[in-house]
């Protein structure tokens, strides 16, 4: 199958899970601060959210790159994720906030005096994991149960998801929602009682994080070189045939896309005490199509490809923006546009290239 | 197991249901009606609704009668009545617009006719099904541009268009048994392209798409064959050889060729229908039609 699952990837993969779990550990704990090799908070930060925006980039391979189906919607389940696990996040703040009340911030500012409902449970840790996978997972299944049983195809199913994690951005952005409004949440004091800002618990997620990576990488090996994989691929080259060939398309295009959905949540929700905030920006549409773009940078039908093309675009989204900010969004537009017209399967594309001219 | 007997109808409302659970798209009764006429068949059922049901003891393998189809007020069907004997090797001609390919959309329910019937065997109402459950059903199609699977390989096509269980998780941990390595391999020899088992299908010739094509038909294992100009593109050579097939698979498949070549039809066929706007204009064999003034008034336009 694949080029990237040849003995070389593995052995790259490895190489990978060795920096996540032993280097940068080290060279964050271990070697003290004075040292010229200490690696900082901010570049640990800085690589876990890029590996939250990997698995995303994965996620989005798999319906986009194999299934051919863009959805400018991803976005949404991210934050979805994240917003499910804030919840619990802020319920850990406990009597600690601003106001010093056993209530969120927003909401003792609102002067609500109890939790509105969809708060019930959320001081749960194993009730934010529940609806971390869930509400992600069933608003995905019954909005692409809709969209593919009427065969809404293509553009018409892009402009649909993208007009969704609009609504879904106005909705969080009301006050009375009962998400903090533009704010969001932030100002995160602990997860699981454990105080979430020292470099321990820091290194913990990023560690939990790697190992979401590459589960997520290893997963969409499995989906891709099974049958079903490619009934997936021959659905997005020929979907009438398929049809024809007795495979309700239906029933191939709702997993794929649910699965997706969920692996974006699990992604958002590694993010956000990581980061330490989320906010109703996450669903602004904008946010999607950049994830389209790492995948399109990186190479679709790849899998290991937009890994990387999420590495690029967000590495150089950091170093870019820190000089030239106001001009960010014109360089993402510009290498958007030289991608798609000289490297149609993008950066994995390009080394491949490479690869088979020097063997 | 002794088959006289009318059997049980294999419906148990209780057990517990396959994935994917929710309810097929379209309406139950037609797939309980064809459950309920369901007789025990050695064959595997793969999940599917309507498999091994196919009754053909009262002789038709298709039955259409009075299928109207219209496009914006332009009648593509108009009223058709159209009977395929089991084992029937039927051309279908006709000029451009006459219809034949809005009929086969119809028979494996890509378009849904305005009025009319439409039965596979005596008891699948194909006007219910979907296109899925048509082709499991045993209607399998070519198409008139070959369409086949331009990415995967040409193994690859035959594996997806395999008879086996097609629903997700099946499709998930799906292994190739050894078995279905011969059946794939023997159609590869078949349609003569075992050395090019591994190529991307989008590599082959024309006339090799086309026959990938069939090959794949046949991996489905088909009761009815629908094929829309299936020699196209063709050398002579590969033309005769397709005939040789065609009427070799007849007898234990149906088969009806929809065909603008006149000495491949002249090869293939016995019995040949004339559609002429969207209805039948003549029937019989090819020298009796030919010979059909009205026939000759639609083609030459007098």
């Amino acid at each position: 199958m694949t080029r990237y699952f040849t003995p070389r990837g593995w052995t790259m993969l490895i190489a990978c899970a060795v920096v996540v779990f032993a280097v940068f550990p080290v060279l964050n704990l271990v070697v003290p601060e004075t040292s010229a090799f200490h690696l900082s908070a901010f570049w640990v930060t800085l690589f876990g959210k890029i590996m939250c925006y990997a698995i995303v980039a994965v996620a989005m391979d798999l319906i986009w790159g194999y299934a051919g189906i863009l959805s400018l919607g991803h976005g949404l389940f991210f934050a979805l994720g994240g917003y499910a696990f804030g919840m619990y996040l802020m319920r850990q703040i406990g009597a600690d906030g601003q106001y010093r009340m056993n209530m969120p911030d927003f909401m003792v500012f609102l002067d609500w005096k109890t939790f509105p409902w969809h708060w019930t449970g959320s001081e749960h840790f194993w009730w934010a994991v529940f609806l971390v996978l869930v509400v992600p997972g069933l608003l995905a299944f019954v909005f692409g149960y809709f969209a593919f049983r009427s065969r809404v195809k293509g553009v018409y199913f892009s402009i649909i998801t993208q007009a969704l994690t609009f609504a879904a951005m106005l909705l969080f952005f009301r006050n009375n929602t009962g998400f903090g409004g533009n704010n969001g949440f932030t100002d995160f004091k602990r997860i699981l009682d454990i105080p979430i800002t020292t470099p321990e618990t820091r290194m913990a997620l990023f560690a939990i994080t790697g190992a979401a990576l590459i589960g997520t990488l290893l997963l969409g090996r499995f989906i891709v070189t099974s049958k079903f994989g490619r009934v997936l691929s021959a659905i997005r080259d020929a979907e009438t045939r398929v049809m024809f060939c007795g495979y309700d398309t239906v029933h191939y295009k709702l997993f794929v896309w649910t699965l997706s959905a969920v692996l974006c949540a699990i992604a958002g929700a590694l993010y956000v005490p990581q980061v330490g905030i989320i906010n109703p920006s996450e669903m602004s549409p904008a946010n999607s199509i950049e994830i389209a773009i790492w995948v399109a940078v990186g190479g679709r039908g790849t899998l290991a490809g937009p890994i990387l093309g999420a590495f690029l675009v967000n590495g150089g989204k950091s170093v870019f923006t820190q000089y030239f900010p106001e001009f960010w969004l014109y360089l993402l537009g510009l290498v958007f546009i030289l991608v798609t017209l000289f490297l149609p399967a993008g950066v994995a594309g390009l080394l491949d290239k490479w690869k088979r001219k020097s063997p | 197991m002794k088959r006289d007997a009318p059997p049980v109808p294999p419906v148990d409302r209780d057990a517990p249901r396959p994935w994917p659970w929710w309810p097929p798209a379209r309406s139950p009764e037609a797939v309980a009606a064809a459950t309920a006429a369901a007789q025990p068949s050695s064959d595997a059922s793969f999940g599917s609704v309507v498999d091994g049901t196919l009754d053909v003891r009262h002789g038709p393998v298709l039955y259409l009668d009075g299928i109207t189809v219209s496009f914006d007020g332009f009648r593509a069907l108009n009223a058709l009545t159209l009977t395929i004997d089991a084992g029937e090797l039927r051309c279908v001609i006709g000029p451009n617009g006459a219809g034949k390919t809005t009929m086969m959309d119809v028979i494996t329910g890509k378009t849904r006719p305005d009025t009319g019937t439409a039965y596979f065997g005596q008891t699948i109402d194909l006007t219910r099904l979907t296109e899925n459950q048509i082709a499991h059903a045993g209607i399998g199609r070519k198409f008139q541009k070959p369409t086949i699977f331009e990415r995967h390989t040409v193994f690859e096509n035959l594996e997806l268009s395999m008879k086996a269980d097609k629903r997700v998780r099946k499709t998930l941990f799906a292994r190739l048994s050894s078995e279905e390595r011969d059946r794939i391999a023997t159609t590869l020899a078949q349609i003569r392209l075992t050395d090019a088992a591994d190529r991307q299908a989008g590599l082959l010739s024309h006339g090799q798409k086309q026959w990938l094509e069939i090959g794949m038909l046949l991996m489905q294992e088909p009761k009815l064959l629908l094929l829309d100009e299936p020699v196209a593109g063709m050398s002579d050579d590969e033309t005769e050889r397709t005939a040789e097939l065609f009427l070799s698979l007849a007898g234990t498949h149906s088969l009806v060729v929809v065909e603008h070549d006149m000495k491949f039809v002249e090869t293939i066929a016995k019995k040949v229908t004339v559609l002429h706007e969207g209805s039948v204009l003549a029937e019989g064999s090819l020298a009796e039609v030919q010979a059909d003034p009205r026939v000759v008034e639609v083609y030459l336009g007098r």
